[in-house]
């Protein structure tokens, strides 16, 4: 797994919802564990897009339940 | 030879004289309504940023309402409703297909030299008819134009539908758009996509309804989440045009009234536009729920009530909503 990705994605949880960077990790899940609901998942999916350069279409959002599966995605969307 | 046409004179600009609004007398807080979606006050606060929202009484009807807040605008405009010559009505929850709202509302104000349409562009629909106020005048098609917006989306929301029945409620905002020697209305930015006409749509069509009659009649539904994306991804944009068309940057701002969606849209729009500090924006969502179309002369016009706004000072409107149509403007304070 990218830990540049990580970090980033990190950084962007920090600012959408001000979880601490610290507990940003892979198997975290966005609602359950990081105080991520809804509205600000299309935030954090919205920046993902503008820092990583990938599309995230709606229909994807609901299958990136944790951090790993967002990592993962960006990941393949680079490639 | 074919005698050539005349036209009226033009004139240099247009301005918004006077702004009028009318709040249903019923206070509507959020436990009422988590009661009926198995949801709770603090979760409709986080979501949305609403408190509590107006709901109207059931015999008081989109003409009442847009009648009501029309006549304030025109008493605070000092202009007589003879001298309106184009009443615009921006509504989506006027019960009859025909006639229009605005042919009604044009008789009971007494504006008889006027004409009248409804403008069917959700809650875009206020600033499309700003802009569409703005060219009339301009073009010396008419010296006053009366531009009204109008909800009551408690007739077309269902009442237990767990993504909209929190957001949305009631009430009238008008303005009076008449000559100035300079412009004071900004070029418009408008546009509609089409392509996303799902988002924010009716659960059926009235044909369908009438062919398979169901206990709920057809009602507005939306994708919250596509909504917001598109908002906070698009508007942004949008405003950034208005600003640009206008030949100003957002530090000439004095506030900044977009449509009241939802306090989280209008939040991630400011993020995105990166607002100086000293501009005012429209937080009236918080009273009074998301109105569709009366959303943005409501809360200017709560705007101007609660805050000392110089006259003349610039805002930046926008609309923007089903259909997914959006229209957006910088205007001078009245």
């Amino acid at each position: 797994m990218s830990q540049e990705i990580l970090e980033g994605l990190a950084a962007i949880v920090n600012e959408v919802a001000g979880t601490p960077v610290a507990d940003i990790t892979a198997d975290k899940a966005f609602i359950d564990d990081l105080d991520i609901d809804s509205l600000s998942m299309v935030e954090v999916v919205m920046a993902c897009e503008d820092k990583f350069g990938v599309s995230i279409p709606d229909g994807e959002v609901k299958n990136l339940k944790t951090v790993g599966d967002a990592v993962a995605y960006i990941e393949k969307a680079q490639a | 030879m074919t005698a050539a046409l005349r036209l009226p004179a033009t004139r240099p600009g247009s301005r918004i004289m006077s702004v009028g609004s009318y709040r249903p007398s019923r206070v509507v807080a959020n436990d009422e309504i988590a009661a009926r979606i198995d949801s709770s006050d603090e979760w409709i606060r986080e979501r949305t940023g609403i408190i509590e929202r107006r709901f109207a009484a059931y015999d008081e009807s989109v003409v009442d309402m847009a009648v009501a807040a029309a006549g304030k605008a025109l008493a605070n405009a000092g202009v007589a409703p003879e001298a309106i010559g184009m009443v615009l009505l921006a509504t989506v929850t006027h019960p009859y297909q025909t006639p229009s709202a605005a042919a009604e509302v044009s008789d009971r104000l007494g504006t008889r030299k006027a004409g009248a349409l409804d403008i069917g562009a959700a809650c875009a629909g206020f600033c499309y008819g700003l802009g569409l106020a703005d060219t009339i005048v301009r073009t010396g098609t008419a010296e006053h134009v009366l531009v009204i917006g109008v909800e009551k989306l408690t007739d077309f929301v269902s009442p237990t539908d767990r993504g909209a029945a929190f957001i949305f409620a009631d009430g009238a905002g008008a303005v009076v758009v008449g000559p100035s020697d300079h412009p004071g209305i900004g070029p418009v930015v408008w546009g509609a996509d089409g392509s996303q006409k799902d988002a924010i749509t009716m659960t059926q069509s009235w044909i369908e309804y009438r062919d398979e009659p169901a206990e709920q009649y057809p009602v507005l539904t939306m994708k919250g989440q596509q909504v917001f994306r598109w908002a906070v991804g698009e508007i942004s944009k949008v405003c950034t045009e208005a600003l640009e068309a206008a030949g100003i940057t957002s530090d000439d701002l004095v506030a900044f009234v977009p449509h009241q969606a939802n306090m989280r849209i209008t939040d991630a729009m400011v993020r995105a536009l990166k607002l100086p500090e000293h501009v005012v924006v429209a937080r009236d969502i918080a009273t009074t729920g998301n109105t569709s179309a009366a959303s943005v002369p409501l809360a200017l016009d709560a705007l101007l009530q609660s805050t000392d706004l110089p006259s003349g000072g610039l805002a930046l409107l926008v609309g923007f909503g089903a259909g997914l149509a959006y229209a957006a403007q910088v205007v001078e304070l009245p």
